[in-house]
């Protein structure tokens, strides 16, 4: 599974991407945010207020509660700010 | 009339709003209203000497295009055009442009200002503030007016 992060979410766990094998139990977006969260103090600290990060599967904006099945590429990043 | 193409740019060089406008209505004379939004960098009284501009590669445009599609299916429209810039900016430079072009004005205005306001909360940019005369400063954090304006078209 291909993880992308974006501005301060990449900024604090220090990559821009990766790819992770997700355990069979993470089925949704709020399961992949749990599971990064404990996975060292970089996710802990981009991740300390999930409720605040936007997810998209797919290039598509999601919420938590999707199912990550079909997903090839997700990816994390902070409220947007265009415009 | 065949459905609307919007024209949706992404890129780092600066826009002309004269050509954009040229762009939707040369040629046709069936179109009595073009609205033009353009958002600029601005400097905080003095205090940013610019701003950066990530975006997510692929879904910005996929995600502008989403939104165009939702107003051409709003509003009868002969033409819309978003253009967003990314990378380093500085106070004056353009941001954003939206255009949006109509028979009547009424139309034009809603679908440029509904474009802009989803824009803000769904496209994938994100504004970093660059301080006078020091490094790269905080992330812009999104306002919650920008929500409140989405949720206003929901009504």
């Amino acid at each position: 599974m291909k993880l992308i992060y974006f501005a301060w979410v990449r900024e604090r766990i220090g990559k821009a991407q990766e790819e992770v094998d997700l355990p069979a139990h993470v089925e949704t977006v709020s399961d992949l945010l749990k599971w990064l969260k404990h996975r060292g103090e970089e996710y802990e600290n981009a991740l300390q207020h999930p409720e605040a990060i936007r997810v998209a599967i797919n290039q598509e904006h999601v919420d938590h509660g999707e199912r990550l099945a079909g997903a090839h590429e997700i990816a994390l990043f902070p409220p947007m700010t265009g415009g | 009339m065949g459905a609307v193409q919007p024209h949706i740019r992404i890129q780092t060089a600066d826009f002309d709003v004269a050509a954009e406008i040229a762009r939707l209505t040369s040629g046709r004379s069936d179109i009595g209203a073009v609205v033009t939004f353009t958002g600029l960098c601005r400097d905080e009284a003095g205090r940013l000497s610019g701003l950066e501009l990530e975006h997510y590669p692929g879904m910005a445009e996929a995600e502008v295009l989403r939104i165009a599609g939702d107003v051409c299916g709003r509003w009868p429209l002969q033409g819309i055009t978003v253009i967003h810039r990314y990378g380093k900016l500085e106070p004056g430079d353009n941001i954003v442009l939206v255009a949006t072009a109509s028979t009547h004005r009424q139309a034009a205005f809603d679908a440029a200002c509904f474009m802009m306001d989803f824009l803000k909360s769904r496209a994938p940019f994100w504004k970093r503030e660059h301080v006078a005369g020091g490094a790269a400063g905080e992330w812009v954090a999104a306002r919650e007016a920008d929500e409140a304006a989405i949720a206003n078209w929901r009504k």
